[in-house]
């Protein structure tokens, strides 16, 4: 890998469902240890966009390079391999609903490491729940869960694989706006102990001018604007000022 | 009608495509042992109480019912001949692989398209966890290998159901009875009756995977696959057993 390539570069990325084109020649790059936020409306591609990235929708045209390789035409084998060094974080945590929690965490880690020692699954589990903030629910099913302690837990799965890029989708969604908040400020925390590279969905505001060191709009399938919160709050551009008011 | 036509055509495709993808997977390393255990329980252990209670009461009735019949041809010994060959050949294997097309092709297409709405299955993928052989081989190796076991099982309380039948009106001894069941029971008899349930647990496994791993989004979608589950497996059921009693009436 080149030393200055972005962790994350898409290009021209196409994708249609049925007659409705959803990305229409996307471009995006995320360097290293960069928060990039994209914002949208529901419905404009976003979640569609961080799933090509982890090969979980496939692209219609367009090069989308993870780590300086192509993903678009790799194999199986090949593209797990990009996967383990990503983490992903569901809208609603997409926990193992047959599995407690500290299985969800074991289960996602044996299969990374098949030789690992029951005492480092003890401590890496015991890490991620203490950066979450929930140690104690470490035997609870999700069931017995809220739906921002879902998403916390969600976040410690996605971290203890010990990722170099984390993908958010809709983080904050779903949340009153003290939980949203307090899922923003995790997510900052983690961002600065972890040195990851995040790349943040959300439709939140309050949630994009706190973690984004950068803030990509996408409509009508393309990137509509890009820059710093603050750059953005001040465009003239109607569509972007809808965001903020 | 055109468009009905093409959906047939089109999931026949895709389950042919999906089945092509079991045979690929099942060899492939690494396997899945603890999670092929567990559904094996799941569908074995815990369909046990059902199969006892329905194979129980098929043999008992079977024999109530026939009893009349054979009386009145002076042919009352050869109940228990009649009544095993009955069970073995037909009876217990196909009601109790509907009965586990009920229980276990419906559970399974509710557990996975559940799984699929709610993200489970993308989360799997994401982690670089093939959710295919995790969780679609080792449910269609546990009901392939299950169901012939639970049929034996059925045979077995079936007959025994039988006995009592037979002693609710008439009056005869477990050994003599047994000696009855068995003195016209050929090989022939069982081995064909065996193998087609590898079959029936085969398309119960497959259909109830497929309905819930295809599932498309949205909570309704879980109940459209545990119902269609059911109805295809419970189908291809009749279909198989069929076609199975074609091929041993060619062979045999």
């Amino acid at each position: 890998m080149e030393k200055n390539a972005p962790l994350i570069a898409i290009t021209n990325l196409h994708k249609t469902f049925g007659e409705n084109t959803v990305l229409n020649g996307v471009d995006i790059n995320v360097n290293k240890g960069e928060y990039v936020v994209i914002l949208g409306r529901s419905g404009s591609g976003k979640s569609v966009t961080i799933k090509c990235l982890v090969g979980l929708e496939k692209a219609d045209k367009g090069v989308i390079k993870v780590f300086d390789t192509d993903i678009t035409n790799l194999n199986e084998n090949d593209l797990n391999a990009i996967r383990v060094r990503i983490g992903f974080m569901f809208q609603n945590g997409a926990l193992y609903d047959s599995m407690s929690i500290r299985q969800n965490l074991t289960f996602t880690l044996k299969h990374h490491n098949k030789n690992i020692s029951n005492e480092d699954i003890e401590t890496k589990i015991t890490e991620a729940l203490d950066n979450v903030g929930l140690l104690e629910a470490i035997d609870k099913m999700p069931s017995e869960l809220s739906g921002g302690m879902r998403k916390r837990i969600g976040m410690a799965r996605a971290l203890i694989i010990q990722p170099e890029i984390i993908l958010y989708d809709e983080p904050t969604s779903g949340l009153d706006t003290i939980t949203a908040r307090e899922i923003s400020e995790l997510m900052v925390s983690i961002q600065k102990k972890y040195k990851t590279t995040s790349l943040i969905i959300t439709h939140d505001m309050a949630c994009a001018k706190l973690t984004g060191n950068r803030i990509l709009i996408l409509n009508n399938g393309v990137i509509h604007a890009e820059g710093t919160y603050a750059e953005l709050e001040k465009s003239k551009d109607s569509w972007v000022k809808s965001f903020f008011i | 009608m055109i468009a009905g036509l093409k959906n047939i055509f089109t999931d026949t495709g895709n389950i042919t495509v999906f089945t092509a993808r079991f045979f690929k997977e099942v060899f492939r390393p690494p396997f899945q042992i603890n999670e092929f255990l567990r559904q094996s329980y799941a569908v074995g252990y815990k369909s046990l109480p059902l199969v006892t209670i329905t194979g129980f009461i098929m043999g008992l009735v079977l024999t109530i019912q026939s009893r009349p019949t054979m009386a009145k041809f002076g042919a009352e010994s050869w109940l228990p001949s009649m009544v095993s060959l009955s069970l073995i050949r037909e009876i217990a294997p196909v009601i109790t692989a509907l009965i586990c097309a009920g229980k276990i092709a419906s559970g399974i297409g509710a557990e996975l398209g559940s799984m699929k709405v709610t993200e489970q299955i993308d989360a799997m993928e994401v982690s670089a966890i093939n959710p295919y052989k995790y969780l679609v081989v080792t449910r269609i190796l546990a009901t392939t290998l299950m169901i012939p076991i639970l049929v034996i099982y059925a045979d077995l309380v079936g007959i025994f159901g039988g006995y009592v039948g037979y002693n609710v009106h008439g009056s005869m001894g477990l050994y003599r009875y047994f000696t009855g069941v068995f003195e016209h029971l050929e090989f022939l008899d069982v081995v064909p009756a065996t193998i087609k349930t590898f079959f029936f647990g085969f398309f119960i496994g497959l259909i109830g995977c497929y309905k819930g791993f295809n599932a498309s989004n949205g909570t309704a979608s879980v109940g459209v696959a545990a119902n269609s589950a059911v109805v295809t497996a419970s189908l291809s059921i009749f279909i198989i057993d069929m076609l199975a009693v074609q091929i041993t009436d060619l062979f045999f």
